[in-house]
């Protein structure tokens, strides 16, 4: 049987009409992360620790730097976590509320780790792509500074800054965001040494878009994949930075603190049977990592997926 | 008819650096283009063959200036596009434009077909209003063959052949004069070639373009130009009309090219005399001295490894680059 061509005509109109969606290759990315139990999971429980560094202030019975002296030296038995007296995480040494410091200790600490992969991602992509694109001379002295920067012992160097210009978080940032743009620029050259012989970036070239513009539109969103995976793998590594540098008593200063800082703490006064001093910082610090840890693997695997 | 573009002694040459020789030590130089000359009317289709590693890709990228040449002319309505400051170029650029060999691989794929389609048109007329854009993107989609409202897909959602469409109009949405097809057809199946060389020749006609196409399959070329150029190893060995070329070829080199094409008919194919080439395409870092073919040529003697040969004017704008060249009878019924 013959179609009507009344009819056909009405279904060519219709189609030419409704504008099919396409699937970008990061909505593929989204529904393969989605199938990623773990990685899920993961992404939620982050999504709670943010909101508890977040909003977690507005439960707090107690103000994170009110020292209740009543408690001096019977921390053990008084400081116990319980939700009568409002110190759910207990109290610390100096009888100031735990709950209200572990908030503030995992925002900094989130706040370390997402401005580090945050400079890493805009700096170290943008540099490295650049390097990469125009290769030749450019692109060995942009690599040889990269080189020398690496080859500086920063732990020491970091430790030399905060005593010299004083310890604050300020500089401790500026030292993390120093570094962590390094690794990453050397993994988006050599993504972009590969991508620039791609043909679709000749096709730019010789239609005459502007080499900026060629970094921005067609270098850059093919690196991000790549980029992306790195920058969540990297987040962990800076917030352990810091908790390194604070354990050392580097970091960041009284009355504000970092996991790593009450980390240290509770380190300190273990042995008198405070335990939760350790236990709730290093419980907020380790679901955080693992959390990062598992999100980024769930993250290369939905990124590229020919890769596993 | 006028001539759209004139090349002129093109060659383009490319150092290339011993893998971990000391920064200083001397490249060697590698000729991939050497002293190529042809011109182009408008509305004209030449063919450029030869085999993988003659130098026709090398060719295209220097016209389309995405490989410097180091020397020679080339001449794009009088202006010469070599001498030209990158500024300059790229506002001519838009009167050039390339069409791919692997048509996957040409297309961003984080950008959706509109935008790839409407890339240059944005790139070179940035005024243009969205709505205009659109509209022209859509209009040139139906002209080659795709629906339009499939503006909004990705490169990976759709087939060889139609990518290879999506490359085409994105070579044809700023009017070109000129367009350089790099082997368009050579990574699609036979039945999808067909309607691809088919759409380009369509397009050629109604749009009156000028078309270099480059392939290494002769019958595909021979169908759709009207002059075609044989290259070996960077160099021009012969050009004549397609018609002349493929039935009555003087150069040794063509002659064996041509009766290298199979023919689909068993009893034809049997009783062919094919002179068979031994040997392979010696490196274009040292090529042979005098004439580049004489390492293989049946006809070689002495003499041709002194002097680079001419280009023999035989009438009719068919030019042979050796000295013995005699007519020989091939068969090419493809």
């Amino acid at each position: 049987m013959l179609p009507n061509p009344a009819k056909l005509e009405g279904v060519i109109d219709a189609m030419a009409v409704a504008e099919v969606k396409g699937r970008s290759l990061w909505a593929d990315a989204r529904t393969r992360f989605m199938r990623n139990k773990a990685a899920v999971v993961s992404l939620v429980l982050l999504a709670l620790v943010a909101a508890f560094a977040l909003f977690g202030g507005f439960f707090a019975a107690w103000e994170r730097d009110f020292v209740d002296f009543s408690l001096t030296g019977r921390n053990a038995h008084m400081g116990v976590p319980s939700i009568e007296t409002g110190h759910f995480f207990g109290t610390d040494n100096n009888g100031r509320d735990l709950y209200a410091r572990v908030v503030q200790g995992t925002g900094i600490s989130l706040m370390v780790g997402i401005v580090g992969a945050l400079v890493a991602v805009v700096v170290g992509t943008l540099y490295g792509a650049t390097a990469g694109y125009f290769g030749g001379r450019l692109d060995g002295v942009m690599m040889r500074v990269v080189d020398v920067l690496m080859s500086i012992p920063f732990m020491f160097v970091l430790i030399l800054m905060l005593v010299i210009f004083g310890r604050s978080i300020l500089m401790l940032f500026l030292g993390i965001g120093l570094i962590s743009w390094l690794d990453m620029a050397r993994i988006a050259r050599g993504q972009t040494l590969s991508i620039k012989n791609k043909e679709f970036v000749e096709v730019a070239v010789a239609t005459g878009v502007h080499p900026i513009k060629i970094i921005l539109r067609h270098i850059v969103p093919n690196l991000l994949g790549i980029v992306i995976v790195y920058a969540t793998l990297l987040v962990p590594n800076m917030i352990i930075f810091e908790s390194f540098i604070s354990f050392l008593g580097l970091g960041v200063q009284e009355p504000n603190t970092s996991l790593g800082a009450l980390i240290n703490e509770g380190a300190g006064t273990m042995q008198y049977g405070t335990l939760w001093q350790i236990a709730f910082p290093l419980f907020f610090f380790v679901v955080t990592i693992f959390a990062f840890f598992f999100v980024g693997d769930g993250l290369r695997d939905a990124l590229d997926p020919k890769d596993r | 008819m006028s001539t759209i573009l004139s090349v002129k002694d093109l060659s383009v040459t490319f150092d290339v650096h011993k893998q971990g020789a000391w920064p200083w030590t001397p490249a060697q130089r590698l000729h991939a283009v050497s002293q190529m000359s042809f011109h182009i009317k408008a509305g004209e289709c030449l063919g450029v063959v030869g085999e993988s590693g003659s130098g026709k890709s090398t060719l295209a990228r220097a016209i389309v200036g995405t490989v410097p040449s180091s020397g020679g002319q080339i001449l794009f309505e009088g202006a010469d596009l070599a001498r030209m400051d990158t500024r300059q170029r790229r506002v001519h650029r838009r009167d050039v434009q390339m069409i791919f060999q692997d048509p996957l691989a040409a297309l961003n794929p984080r950008m959706t077909v509109g935008d790839i389609i409407a890339e240059p048109l944005v790139t070179h007329e940035p005024k243009t209003p969205r709505v205009e854009v659109k509209r022209r993107v859509a209009e040139l989609m139906e002209r080659v063959g795709l629906l339009p409202n499939l503006i909004n897909r990705y490169p990976h959602e759709f087939s060889g052949g139609q990518c290879q469409r999506i490359g085409i109009a994105r070579a044809l949405i700023l009017k070109p004069k000129l367009i350089i097809c790099d082997e368009p057809v050579s990574a699609l199946d036979v039945s999808v070639q067909a309607q691809v060389v088919n759409l380009l020749m369509e397009l050629q006609r109604d749009m009156g373009l000028s078309m270099i196409f480059i392939a290494h399959d002769l019958s595909v070329v021979k169908h759709i130009s009207d002059r075609i150029i044989v290259m070996y190893l960077g160099r021009q060995m012969e050009t004549a009309s397609a018609e002349k070329l493929t039935t009555a070829p003087e150069h040794p080199y063509t002659q064996a090219l041509i009766s290298s094409v199979p023919i689909p008919d068993p009893k034809l194919e049997k009783a062919r005399i094919r002179p068979i080439l031994e040997g392979e395409l010696p490196s274009p870092l040292a090529p042979p001295s005098g004439c580049v073919f004489r390492t293989r040529c049946p006809k070689a003697q002495a003499s041709c490894a002194g002097e680079r040969p001419k280009m023999i004017d035989l009438g009719e704008n068919h030019f042979v680059g050796c000295p013995f060249h005699a007519p020989a009878k091939v068969i090419m019924t493809a």
